[in-house]
């Protein structure tokens, strides 16, 4: 039994077999192979070997004839290890004495070898150990090239065990058997983990190297509520995960009677709860959780989805998709948010040296306007089909908004000119996530419809905190003092004059509910399963008791005393709050 | 059977990195006989002489002192070819 930690993404508990995909995605299969099969094996080596030998001589001879003897001198040197006939001997003895398949064969005598050498002093000599894993990974090669595993039609009950997950796997998922979801890379907005959601089924990425760790046909657990894989679990291990989600089932089942109840405080307050999303499918599973409309609807994915920039009809038609399974309830859409992340930057002609204080968000849409209009005039377009909200993000200065909406009333123009229907009174909306935009929300309030307070990035930049950078990440916490005044201000100016929400990632999580009540949001939008917890909450208080709470914290000066004295109202309320 | 063997030094600067191993490979496999290379001292290893994995493992760096062995009706021969190629510093500069 082995317990890997990873960032859970997707909540959950799944106990099943493991499937296997390597960094190139192709996949592992099992290690071992029926006696019968083993004659069979062994010629799918001896094949691989002369097909792997054939293309290497080709390639040698053709770098040859370019006059590219060093590389070429490196790839003799290849041919020769796979011709080294004690070398291929331990791969058969493998195959044929162990029952092993001839990928495992393979990996686990060239990995020997990749062992010995690395532990070699001559630096020169060491560095062969690059040379072993190229021959490996080509012998993997090609005894795989043809195997692409179907995932659209499996038989039984399996976990998917990847380096990453690519949107071209996940589209034809058989949703029926696969389980759960665990990978090496990722992050909590990865395609893995949008897709995990949207299916309801436990995910864990970021576990670094699971793929090397797991193999084909373990039974593997997937506990996306705690960000744990335990890989071979013993009995106990099993039968307390068992436990375990049958508890969570059962709690399930009895938020969901929730589900119907408004969200109103005992003393008569209703309170809005609503859900953001990535990608229309998950329309359905927030609505099934009680949110009462879309809150955000992060609209990156359509770009990060697909290998070219989406078009104004691919915009609509995503957006279409989503109204209709609204059916009138609210779709808060916010314009494309994307700058500061690896799919970016890589983009990037030269990568920025602090792309979170870059060309990110409303900065690059306004740097390439014909980009932003095709977005702007698949809103507008859409916006006739129910309750359509426009939201700007990260708006540092009011003249960005001002640019922002110009190019929102050319696009009206534009169709009422081409005769093409469209909503000219869209409620439009900012993102606070910048604190010059806290600092001066008063002045922002006379110019937009409504606020959302995007507390991730909030934080980020009062704290001056990174927290994907684990050394400082303990430094990145809701309950900072600066980042509640900040917090406090905004609801307070905007609600003079217009409707304020917040949808980071504070506004899902139990512990801030009171505070939040007490300071006087009244929409709250996070992702659709942490919606039962804060609706139990807000139905379990009165807005008496939430103000004294919102109060006592503002007094505090820590962190610390914060989190401490709001765990116990909590708990006070909800004991199984946490 | 006949057998032969010859005491050499490693006396190229790389020692006997790839391309040299490969080299030594090479000629051993133009024999019938079976080939093995030796070293003594802290770490000592046996490499069979055909085997260009097993040779890197010897790593030979410049000065080490090898073995080199064969057994076979050409052991004679071998061992003279062989024990050349380290003469000649495998053709290095």
């Amino acid at each position: 039994m082995e317990i890997k930690k990873g960032i859970g993404v997707s909540p959950g508990v799944a106990i099943s077999t493991a499937i296997v995909f390597d960094a190139e995605n192709l996949v592992i299969p099992r290690r071992q192979v029926l006696l019968a099969n083993i004659d069979a094996e062994l010629s799918r080596f001896d094949l691989a070997l002369k097909e792997t030998i054939r293309t290497l001589t080709q390639q040698r001879d053709d770098l040859i004839a370019h006059q590219r003897k060093e590389i070429a001198g490196i790839i003799d040197f290849h041919i020769g290890v796979l011709n080294d006939a004690s070398l291929t001997g331990q791969i058969v003895a493998e195959i044929r004495d162990r029952h092993s398949s001839a990928e495992y064969a393979v990996s686990a005598v060239m990995r020997n070898y990749a062992a010995v050498f690395s532990k070699m002093t001559d630096r020169y000599l060491a560095e062969r150990v690059k040379d072993i894993h190229d021959i490996e990974r080509q012998l993997l090669h090609c005894l795989m090239g043809q195997q692409r595993l179907d995932l659209s039609h499996l038989t039984s009950d399996v976990v998917i065990i990847a380096h990453d997950l690519l949107p071209s796997q996940t589209a034809s998922l058989d949703k029926l058997h696969v389980k759960g979801f665990a990978t090496d890379a990722g992050g909590r907005t990865s395609h893995t983990a949008i897709v995990a959601r949207a299916m309801g089924i436990p995910a864990i990425v970021g576990l670094g190297n699971i793929t090397g760790e797991v193999s084909a046909g373990d039974t593997v657990i997937i506990d996306g509520n705690h960000g744990v894989v335990i890989i071979n679990p013993d009995e106990q291990a099993v039968a307390e995960n068992r436990g375990a989600e049958l508890r969570r089932l059962q709690l399930d089942s009895e938020r969901a009677t929730l589900q119907d109840l408004p969200a109103q405080t005992l003393d008569g307050h209703l309170i809005s709860l609503m859900a953001n999303i990535e990608f229309p499918a998950e329309v359905d599973e927030a609505l099934r959780r009680g949110a009462e409309g879309i809150g955000l609807y992060r609209t990156e994915y359509l770009y990060l989805a697909s290998d070219h920039e989406p078009s104004e009809d691919e915009h609509y038609g995503a957006y279409a998709d989503a109204l209709l399974r609204l059916k009138n309830r609210p779709l808060v859409i916010r314009t494309l948010d994307l700058g500061a992340d690896k799919y970016s930057q890589a983009k990037a002609a030269i990568p920025e040296r602090n792309p979170f204080l870059g060309e990110r968000s409303i900065r690059m849409c306004l740097h390439d306007i014909p980009m932003f209009k095709r977005q702007l005039r698949a809103i507008m377009r859409a916006s006739v089909l129910g309750d359509v909200r426009v939201m700007f993000p990260m708006i540092t200065t009011l003249m960005e908004l001002r640019q922002a909406r110009m190019l929102l009333n050319d696009v009206m123009e534009e169709l009422e000119d081409e005769g093409v229907s469209h909503n000219r009174d869209i409620p439009v909306g900012m993102m606070i996530e910048v604190p010059s935009a806290a600092l001066m929300a008063d002045k922002f309030a006379k110019e937009v419809n409504f606020f959302s307070i995007g507390t991730n990035d909030l934080i980020q930049y009062t704290l001056a905190v990174d927290r994907t950078n684990e050394r400082v990440a303990g430094l990145f916490c809701p309950g900072h003092p600066a980042v509640l005044g900040l917090v406090r201000d905004v609801i307070r100016k905007a609600a003079r004059s217009i409707s304020v929400s917040m949808c980071g990632e504070m506004a899902g999580e139990p512990l801030y509910t009171l505070l939040l009540l007490g300071l006087g949001l009244t929409t709250f939008s996070m992702n659709a399963p942490d919606i039962p917890e804060v609706k139990k909450i807000v139905r379990s208080t009165t807005m008496e008791h939430a103000r004294q709470v919102a109060r006592r914290v503002m007094s505090f000066d820590s962190e610390r005393q914060v989190m401490h004295y709001l765990r116990d109202e909590t708990r006070k309320i909800d004991p199984e709050a946490f | 059977m006949p057998t032969a063997s010859r005491d050499i030094i490693v006396s190229n600067s790389l020692g006997l990195h790839a391309r040299p191993a490969m080299q030594f490979v090479d000629t051993a496999n133009q024999f019938r006989s079976k080939v093995t290379v030796s070293k003594g001292g802290d770490e000592p290893y046996q490499a069979d002489g055909k085997s260009v994995m097993q040779m890197i493992i010897l790593a030979a760096t410049e000065g080490t002192s090898l073995k080199i062995h064969a057994v076979g009706e050409d052991a004679e021969i071998a061992v003279e070819k062989l024990a050349k190629l380290f003469e000649d510093k495998f053709g290095e500069e």
